[in-house]
């Protein structure tokens, strides 16, 4: 009977550069391939970090990034965008659509995912299907131009047969009473029928023998909607929420960039297009480049927390 | 299967649901397109309101394409989505595949410094004074290379290519077949769909173009069509139907929608199937 050593012949891993020069020799062409992809990863996403600074400095674009000298206090960009009036409305701008569209968007693709999988002729449901999909891929531009052509004031479609029943015309797009609720529209008419495709595949995913099972004792197919396919589909809507709520800071840049006028700015001026605006329109890189690191920090925070909340519930509940 | 009385109806409610949806998402583009080709006379007959046109003019569609920044925007348009989707397509291929392969020693850490950008991101502004730094501003491609890889088609198009039998490239390489040979001779042919799917992404993003024309291209004549589109569009907002124009610029404006929008909608019912894979493919690893 042979016994087992009391010591285990203990494997030595190689150092670093050891390991470093024999992975080059053996996969050099593997990682050859990598560089082109590396570098542009590495020039334009992570070496506009370096840039960052400018939110702290007296920026001067003779002297670089390097030289320019740095602003005492080193606030001072901070400080200058909170005690400036438009800052608390940008945010609460910036929150308020997000949060509409997030609350708007959310339960519509639902219903359509279950009317369309509830629907008895399948040729017609996929017809449907297909051109739900179809605003989506159309730019804001052309969104904008057709919404123009809905709702524009003097000769828009809705705001004729408004006119045709003897009312006064409402101007949709040039008013702050109406711009948040266009942009919200908007966005749903955009992604009603892509958001449901997700939905749609859980559907699919759903174990038909217990549709069969409720069918034998008499379910209806209310009931089996309600007691098998929504309970199967609330993991994948939780998730798809958290998810939302860590993009919240987002709001949409192309949507309302496309949409604005002077007219409605008050109301739907957010955070990005504020940025633009500041830093691109009016050259306060140093401002712009201030309120968006807070942003992208705040914004990092809330995707990890969220997706940290989400993979919890992900595991906890089912 | 018995069916009562209240699934029927059930049933019934659906179908005229999303029925009701079709109409909303398809009623409004209609709308544009049958502007664009309808005479003046027959639009003013109708109010305003035509859905199928009675008569077809190509009028409005003939003036678009004698504007010269039209023109010019669309050979930018084909330009970079043509180039910009090629590079894309070969960049994030070759990402991927060796970043695929369980066995290449560092491929963890390389796949955190890249999905790392999609956490956090420098902002705007100095991700634009690098864009000028690299000499790109006011260049064609400030359109292409400042977007080149997007994490999320990275991520799509490594776990196809992770499902790959791996027998296949370990009988090739003791056949002696290169690392490149294998990428392009044998992973290429095999992930085709996938690879037609995250390059209708990468062109259907290159084609609607905006944000980044508007922070890098500053002459017209780089202008891509979204830019000129959306000018166009604010430019003959609010202006009444009149009999007098010969071809009002309501109707122009809608014919230029229509131009810039024909290559996406014509292709789509073709390459639909595609794109569904492809968010799929994302949602079920994303």
């Amino acid at each position: 009977m042979s016994q087992a050593p009391l010591v285990q012949p203990v494997y030595k891993r190689p150092p670093l550069i050891a390991r470093t020069i024999r992975a080059i020799r053996r996969y050099w062409p593997l990682y050859l391939m990598i560089v082109p992809g590396l570098i542009f990863f590495l020039v334009y996403k992570y070496a506009p970090f370096y840039g960052l600074q400018i939110a702290f400095k007296k920026f001067s674009v003779r002297k670089g990034i390097a030289e320019s000298p740095w602003y005492n206090p080193w606030y001072y960009w901070f400080a200058r965008f909170w005690k400036s009036s438009t800052s608390w409305q940008i945010v609460s701008n910036t929150l308020i659509l997000s949060l509409s569209k997030l609350l708007v968007g959310m339960v519509p693709p639902l219903l359509f995912a279950l009317a369309i999988n509830e629907c008895a002729f399948k040729r017609y449901a996929r017809v449907i299907q297909t051109v739900s999909y179809l605003p989506h891929f159309l730019s804001w531009i052309i969104v904008f131009g057709i919404a123009t052509t809905m709702l524009n004031e003097g000769s828009g479609v809705i705001n004729r047969m408004i006119k045709s029943f003897g009312g006064t015309p409402i101007p949709f797009l040039t008013s702050n009473k109406y711009a948040r609720g266009v942009l919200v529209g908007t966005d749903l008419w955009h992604s009603i029928g892509w958001s449901s495709i997700v939905y749609l595949a859980a559907i699919m995913g759903i174990d038909t023998s217990m549709y069969e099972a409720a069918t034998i004792d008499g379910c209806g197919r209310f009931r089996q909607i309600w007691y098998i396919t929504l309970p199967n589909l609330g993991r994948i809507f939780v998730v798809l929420l958290i998810t939302k709520v860590g993009n919240i800071l987002d709001g949409g840049f192309n949507q309302v960039y496309v949409f604005m006028n002077d007219r409605i700015r008050p109301t739907t001026e957010i955070i990005d297009t504020w940025v633009y605006t500041q830093g691109i329109g009016k050259m306060q890189y140093e401002l712009a480049t201030a309120v968006g690191l807070m942003k992208s920090v705040i914004s990092a925070i809330m995707v990890l927390g969220t997706n940290a909340l989400a993979r919890k519930w992900d595991s906890a509940l089912w | 299967m018995v069916r009562s009385r209240n699934d029927t109806i059930f049933e019934w409610i659906c179908t005229i649901f999303i029925g009701l949806i079709g109409l909303i998402c398809l009623v409004p583009i209609l709308y544009v397109v049958s502007y664009s080709l309808t005479p003046m006379s027959e639009m003013l007959k109708n109010g305003g309101f035509v859905l199928i046109p009675k008569q077809i003019t190509m009028a409005a569609y003939k003036e678009v394409v004698r504007d010269p920044n039209m023109i010019n925007a669309l050979k930018v348009n084909v330009f970079v989505t043509v180039v910009g989707t090629l590079c894309n397509l070969v960049v994030t291929m070759m990402l991927a595949y060796p970043l695929s392969r369980s066995d290449l020693p560092g491929r963890s850490g390389f796949i955190r410094i890249i999905v790392f950008t999609m956490i956090l991101s420098a902002g705007t502004i100095p991700t634009f004074l690098v864009v000028k730094a690299t000499g790109l501003v006011d260049s064609l491609w400030s359109l292409i290379i400042p977007s080149l890889v997007t994490v999320y088609n990275f991520i799509v198009m490594k776990a196809f290519f992770e499902g790959l039998p791996t027998d296949l490239f370990e009988s090739a390489r003791i056949d002696g077949a290169g690392e490149f040979r294998i990428l392009f001779q044998i992973v290429f042919p095999l992930s085709l769909p996938i690879i037609t799917t995250v390059g209708l992404y990468y062109a259907v993003a290159h084609w609607n173009t905006y944000t980044a024309a508007i922070y890098y291209i500053q002459s017209t004549e780089k202008m891509p069509l979204q830019v000129i589109l959306r000018r166009m569009i604010n430019q003959a907002s609010s202006n009444e139907v009149s009999a007098d124009d010969v071809i009002p610029p309501e109707t122009l404006r809608m014919a230029a929608v229509c131009f810039a929008t024909a290559p996406v909608v014509i292709i789509y019912p073709f390459i639909q199937k595609y794109f569904v894979k492809g968010t799929l493919a994302g949602a079920v690893k994303g």
